[in-house]
């Protein structure tokens, strides 16, 4: 049976989903449900957009406003959607593949532009919808059915590079700290600019089998055993944070928001809203 | 009322544009079209409307169709090299029915080509740029002033179908000087809204005219949008009755009502022997041509597609049959000419007169061609 927040949130006809057993993505779409209710966004008002991919089909059971749109460009119909009315609080779900390969371009955009849109990665280190290819995101030195001899890309860090691109909130949580990922994500839903959540997501079916992690319980527990907080990670060295994820809040700060500076430029061409 | 303004193509697309109520534009500077987004980033603020130049011609695409999602009419600009790569987010708003402009004025290709010469290598592209069978409705003007007229009808167009259109100009006709009567008395369409109250809604079953209603988002009716296949309340499946149904009201949804789509114009055909086909600037040389061959006492006319897709085809054959000879004028190496040849028939002459090297075709080529036609046994 649902729970009272999934039939309010979720459309229950739906269900179930299409993820694996043992995937983490729908706790992540759970979690989100819980902050959007936390914060009392409304469902009017409230877009939700993805791209492709695994991460990408949640929007299919969010009862809102919701798109899924093409392979890494959720960003750029986010920022078409958030600029045409900024009266939406517009929401974007997407995977590490679908953000940092081929959307890598729009990631750095909207993060430069700073545009009032909550980004929230569900980063499983792997292209699962595709059967287990090495992601951007995947560690180096792990296995992929496109790396089946090791990996050598080096992996992106997601918030450290939101960050330096110019979000104005950049954190990362993980699947096991759900009650984080609540909190952290209320935070990102009431920031006023471009916030970015990396949500370390688990995949056992592919990401987990191939590196032999174990079951989603072991994946979870690991997670739990090997996860940092920011605070804490600035006292350690690169050989202490090896293979370790560093969890919290990397970036909150407050700077000029596009569709408002929008909307200067509206005044200034004498136009009207 | 009316007022005669002279005006470059491009900024007649622009004014076009806003005449219909686009309230949006997001783009990539490209030659030869930029002339429309900086036209646009100038006249969109004093009305409220935004613009913005996004980080390429893939995000430009997403970014309109994701403005049009919240009601917004919205446009881009681009040229082949850009134009190549709206085509996967072009597919999208097939697909998932988000009335959208799109304009491609025309440089000379492969490639990056000659990025300052005209063409009209991309008609080919309009049609199949895109993957998978999908609807398309292409407009080409051959002048400043029908280029104001036809953005609007692209507007019009796109909002009462639900789909992408495209504005296909060549670089001839972007960057022309003519003058343009401007009249304020033009029809313009908005898409349909339900009249249903708030809450989910099934908004991709068939409307009028096999169109559905797509509340527009924030309005408390809500459903999915996406470019899977999907059923009626746009949720995706894998079912192949669902499939075939969406897909086939797709393309009937433009199929069904070409009577309403399709337009052309005819010069001097009602005596004519000798056929001239040719759309968008290339339609100029083929009016210069006729006027040169009826001097000479060839009774030439000419027929010019202004929707390129779906073509007029009925009263092409007509034409075709009567005078047995075709004379078409592209400025590419022959792409458009298939579709006339399919169109004519076996039993039609149909001639061709192109250019791929960047220069024009001169309408003293086309009459000499035209009276090799014509004499021919």
């Amino acid at each position: 049976m649902p729970s009272e927040l999934v039939k309010r949130e979720m459309r229950t006809e739906n269900l179930p989903h299409i993820w694996c057993p043992g995937c983490s993505h729908g706790s992540v779409m759970r979690a989100l449900c819980q902050a959007i209710e936390n914060v009392g966004l409304e469902r009017k008002n409230t877009v939700i957009v993805s791209g492709i991919g695994c991460s990408s089909r949640a929007v299919g059971y969010l009862n809102f406003d919701t798109i899924h749109t093409t392979h890494g460009r959720a960003l750029a119909f986010a920022t078409g959607i958030k600029l045409a009315n900024p009266d939406l609080h517009v929401i974007v779900l997407t995977g590490d593949g679908d953000i940092s390969a081929i959307g890598g371009n729009h990631l750095i955009h909207a993060c430069r532009r700073n545009i009032g849109i909550t980004c929230i990665v569900m980063n499983n280190t792997i292209y699962g919808m595709t059967g287990g290819q090495y992601s951007p995101t995947t560690p180096t030195g792990d296995f992929g059915t496109t790396a089946p001899y090791g990996n050598i890309d080096k992996d992106f860090d997601i918030p450290l590079l939101a960050a330096s691109a110019g979000a104005t909130f950049a954190a990362r949580t993980t699947a096991y700290g759900i009650a984080q990922t609540i909190t952290v994500m209320e935070k990102a839903l009431k920031h006023k600019g471009f916030s970015v959540i990396d949500v370390a997501s688990i995949c056992p079916s592919y990401y987990g089998r191939r590196n032999k992690k174990g079951d989603a319980v072991k994946m979870l527990q690991w997670q739990k055993e090997n996860s940092v907080p920011v605070k804490m990670a600035q006292n350690m060295t690169a050989e202490e944070l090896k293979g370790m994820i560093v969890t919290g809040i990397f970036k909150d700060v407050e700077e000029p928001e596009y569709t408002e500076e929008y909307q200067k430029i509206i005044e200034k061409a004498g136009g009207k809203r | 009322m009316s007022k005669a303004v002279l005006m470059q193509g491009n900024e007649a697309c622009v004014k076009g544009a806003l005449k219909a109520g686009m309230r949006f534009f997001a783009g990539y500077p490209i030659t030869p079209s930029t002339e429309i987004a900086e036209g646009c980033a100038v006249e969109l603020p004093k009305l409220g409307g935004k613009f913005i130049q996004m980080e390429d011609e893939l995000a430009s695409m997403a970014a309109v169709i994701g403005a049009s999602v919240t009601g917004t009419k919205a446009m881009t600009a681009t040229s082949g090299p850009g134009f190549s790569l709206k085509q996967e987010n072009i597919g999208y708003a097939c697909e998932a029915e988000i009335p959208c402009v799109i304009v491609d004025v025309q440089r000379s290709g492969p490639s990056t080509g000659l990025p300052t010469s005209s063409s009209q290598g991309d008609v080919m592209q309009t049609r199949w740029g895109t993957h998978g069978d999908h609807p398309i409705i292409v407009l080409s003007p051959s002048s400043v002033s029908e280029t104001y007229y036809l953005t609007i009808r692209a507007f019009n167009l796109a909002e009462k179908y639900m789909t992408p259109v495209i504005l296909l100009m060549d670089e001839m006709i972007g960057h022309l000087r003519e003058t343009v009567n401007l009249y304020d008395d033009v029809e313009i369409i908005n898409r349909k809204q339900p009249d249903e109250p708030e809450g989910n809604f099934e908004a991709y079953k068939a409307g009028e005219n096999l169109v559905p209603v797509l509340p527009v988002f924030g309005s408390g009716h809500y459903y999915n949008i996406t470019g899977l296949t999907h059923n009626t309340w746009g949720f995706p499946t894998n079912n192949r009755k669902i499939a075939g149904d969406l897909n086939s009201r797709l393309l009937n949804k433009i199929e069904k009502n070409r009577k309403d789509i399709e337009s052309f114009e005819e010069y001097l055909c009602d005596d004519a022997e000798l056929l001239i086909v040719a759309y968008g600037g290339s339609a100029r040389v083929g009016e210069e041509s006729v006027d040169m061959l009826r001097k000479k006492g060839i009774k030439a006319g000419m027929y010019r597609p202004v929707t390129i897709w779906p073509m007029a085809e009925t009263r092409l054959a007509e034409l075709s049959e009567r005078t047995g000879k075709v004379l078409v004028i592209e400025h590419n190496n022959g792409q458009y000419v298939h579709e006339v040849e399919r169109v004519a028939g076996k039993k039609v002459e149909v001639g061709f007169i192109g250019n791929i090297s960047g220069s024009y075709i001169l309408p003293t080529e086309v009459v000499k061609k035209a009276e090799e036609m014509y004499y021919a046994k």
